[in-house]
């Protein structure tokens, strides 16, 4: 690629600023709805915060030390200078950061396979609060609201034949709250889909549970239509040997916003998170992720990328890769690359490694950002290609490499259609 | 047969300080089977005429042809030329993100010839030719140019010449960057090409070191956006002796001719 700006990652944090503000030193409270759930699956304390000399950029926290608490007065007022919300536009949030979330929230219709247990559940269900904590005002904003959840289970040892699919239709502009859990029992094995389309305005809690031995794949699919607004946490709990594939797709939208983690909390498993996203003129497109390398012998791989189009088409990728002191033997690797089509859009990536041990296997990252430039356009045509073709042939290929990872062909299919379309809106 | 014909080109930029003429009137002739070699100093425009053939958007014709068989090629737009059977072997090939080398050949071969090439007989050419060449079968998996040597991408240029079998092929300092082994496997591929017989080469080099292996039929010397000397390959010989200090910036070909009259008395 010409034209190359690769952000220098911030490894680790100047051990010298100060925490982020709304951080207090008691850090998460439990959900009263959990109070037998001991322990959060965060790993409480603040870590020692390690620096590795590239602490350059605005000051950073260490990921360890963020408040979460499932009580929304717990997090302060946003003002949009806390570096989690530091890129998002807070005026275009429609008040899930404000409001109270009492609007409809998008209807949910699941198909799955005969051996997945599909429920709906009230608040004071035994599973809520069971792989997530909210980490921000937004999500412990839709936590506090949401009066019912859906509760997708696949049964231990059960192979769901086919994937799940959530569909989740949007009812409308009010601001709402949803509520999701996955739980993978103990060596299941099972494909999962969300599915967002039409307009809402909702903040959205994704809980999901891969017990020991279990494989799971979650794909988030973001077609929503351009007025709505949706901020996603997406938080994964992964047990002993489990197997964790999550996928963001983010299409569609006025302003998107997914926060998806993994922790690990037994050794042995692996995550892969991948994302793609591209943002046509005036979206705002968001992915801050979390891996929490808390224990020994894990695997993660992180791979988004993004393509940008049109005025005031931004896009943001945060990646928070911890490496607690007690993941010896952690093998990390994360990489974020946009393809900025046009003049006018902006892309921000920030990778972030945070390594409090020195035994591990690996641990690297990547981000690069690269114009789609006529000097390419040049290239490609010189060798007979017309213009159309060669930009299609580059973006294609570009955001081909997540596609190909979803590995469920009618998805695979929809979102190259998806991406096509995409592509065709560049000439209007 | 074909004939690639150049007459009084005069070839300008925009830059900041304004319109600055690069190509003076350029005239030349090339047709299939010739191979001629532009040989010239640094900035005295050689890659401005290449680009110009090929259609680079960057540099404005003010005046003067290019035809291929009589068809007007300024009016054609880049990938058109292409397609009429122009190649321009560049010399800072370009790497292009997301398209991988497999990708790529297929699409432009499809493009060129006007119809998908078959499969089979296909990759097994892309192969045979990468092997020629010695370029590394896992290349075709990797995106276009991206991280490639400067040697790599030069073998890449001469890849594609062989595959999309072009009528005339422009070649802008092939040579540069590689070392004496890499030149010759280069070297080879272009003489492969060229020994097809349907192909005129027009060569530019700033050095006659690969002319050793690929021998012109005509040597053009350029400087400062013109031809100041025109002769066969002996030229070269003589360039290689005495370099290009004897065309000072601005003298015409009448002076080096009136120069070279009263050093010979
Ligand atoms: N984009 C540009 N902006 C400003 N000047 C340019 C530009 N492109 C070419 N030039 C100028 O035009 C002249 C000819 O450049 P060109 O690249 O054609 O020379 P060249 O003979 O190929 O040189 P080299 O042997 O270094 O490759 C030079 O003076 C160069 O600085
Ligand atoms: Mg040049």
């Amino acid at each position: 690629m010409t034209d190359i700006t690769t952000e220098k990652a911030r490894i680790g944090a100047p051990s010298a600023q100060p925490f982020i503000n709304g951080f207090t030193e008691e850090g998460e409270s439990l959900s009263p709805l959990n109070a037998a759930e001991s322990k959060s699956p965060l790993a409480g304390e603040a870590v020692k915060r390690h620096s590795h000399g590239g602490g350059v950029g605005v000051p950073d926290s260490s990921r360890a030390g963020r408040l979460t608490s499932y009580k929304l007065a717990d997090f302060k007022p946003l003002t949009g200078m806390e570096e989690d919300w530091r890129f998002t536009p807070l005026k275009r949030l429609r008040g899930l950061h404000t409001e109270v979330l009492n609007g409809a929230a998008p209807s949910v219709s699941v198909t799955a396979p005969d051996n997945v247990i599909v429920e709906t559940v009230g608040r004071d269900d035994r599973r809520i609060g069971s792989a997530a904590i909210p980490e921000d005002r937004v999500s412990a904003n839709a936590w506090e609201n949401f009066t019912e959840a859906t509760v997708i289970t696949v049964p231990a040892e059960v192979q769901a034949d086919g994937e799940v699919s959530v569909l989740l239709t949007g009812q409308g502009t009010a601001a709402s709250a949803q509520h999701v859990v996955i739980v993978a029992e103990k060596f299941s094995k099972s494909v999962v889909v969300l599915d967002h389309q039409g307009t809402a305005v909702v903040s959205e809690n994704i809980e999901i549970l891969v017990e020991d031995g279990a494989q799971l794949t979650v794909i988030s699919l973001q077609e929503w239509n351009d007025d709505a607004v949706h901020a996603s946490s997406q938080q994964a709990k992964l047990g002993r040997d489990a197997k964790f594939k999550h996928i963001v797709v983010s299409l569609g939208g006025d302003l998107v916003r997914v926060t998806p983690s993994a922790r690990f909390t037994a050794p042995g498993a692996e995550a892969e998170l991948f994302g793609l996203y591209f943002a046509d003129a005036g979206q705002h497109l968001e992915q801050r992720l979390f891996v929490d390398h808390a224990v020994a012998n894990c695997k993660s791989n992180v791979l988004y990328k993004g393509a940008l189009q049109g005025r005031n088409a931004h896009t943001v990728w945060v990646g928070d890769v911890l490496i607690r002191k007690e993941a010896e033997g952690t093998d990390t690797y994360e990489a974020n690359r946009n393809l900025v089509l046009t003049d006018g859009a902006r892309a921000d990536s920030v990778p972030n490694l945070e390594i409090e041990t020195g035994l591990i296997a690996g641990a690297g990252h990547a981000s690069a950002t690269g114009r789609f430039d006529d000097q390419h356009l040049f290239y490609l045509m010189a060798r007979g290609i017309p213009e159309e073709v060669a930009r299609r042939l580059v973006v294609r290929g570009f955001l081909n490499e997540i596609i190909q990872k979803i590995k469920v062909p009618a998805i695979e299919e929809r979102l190259t259609a998806a991406v096509e379309r995409e592509l065709a809106a560049t000439n209007h | 047969m074909s004939t690639l014909e150049i007459k009084d080109l005069h070839v300008s930029i925009d830059t900041e300080q304004g319109t600055k003429e690069i190509l003076k009137g350029v005239s030349l002739t090339i047709r299939t089977g010739e191979t001629h070699a532009i040989m010239g100093p640094n900035g005295s425009g050689k890659s401005t005429l290449a680009s110009t053939i090929a259609g680079h958007p960057r540099y404005n014709v003010t005046s003067g042809t290019i035809t291929l068989d009589g068809e007007d090629v300024l009016a054609m737009s880049v990938d058109e030329r292409a397609r009429a059977g122009m190649f321009l072997a560049m010399q800072y090939p370009v790497e292009v993100p997301g398209v991988s080398m497999t990708n790529f050949l297929r699409t432009a071969k499809t493009a060129i010839d006007g119809e998908a090439p078959k499969l089979r007989t296909w990759t097994k050419d892309v192969k045979a030719a990468m092997a020629q060449l010695r370029i590394d079968a896992d290349f075709t998996q990797r995106n276009v140019n991206e991280g490639f040597s400067g040697g790599e991408k030069k073998r890449v240029e001469i890849l594609q010449l062989e595959l999309f079998k072009p009528k005339f092929a422009i070649l802008d300092e092939t040579d540069s960057g590689l070392d004496v082994d890499a030149l010759k496997v280069v070297s080879e591929g272009v003489n492969r090409a060229h020994a097809e017989g349907n192909m005129g080469t027009l060569l530019i080099t700033h050095y006659t070191r690969i002319l050793r292996y690929i021998k012109p039929d005509f040597v053009h010397v350029f400087v400062d956006g013109q031809v100041v000397e025109e002769g066969g390959p002996e030229l070269a010989d003589r360039l290689e002796e005495e370099g290009y200090d004897r065309y000072a910036t601005g003298a015409g070909a009448a002076t080096i001719a009136a120069a070279d009259a009263a050093a010979q008395a």
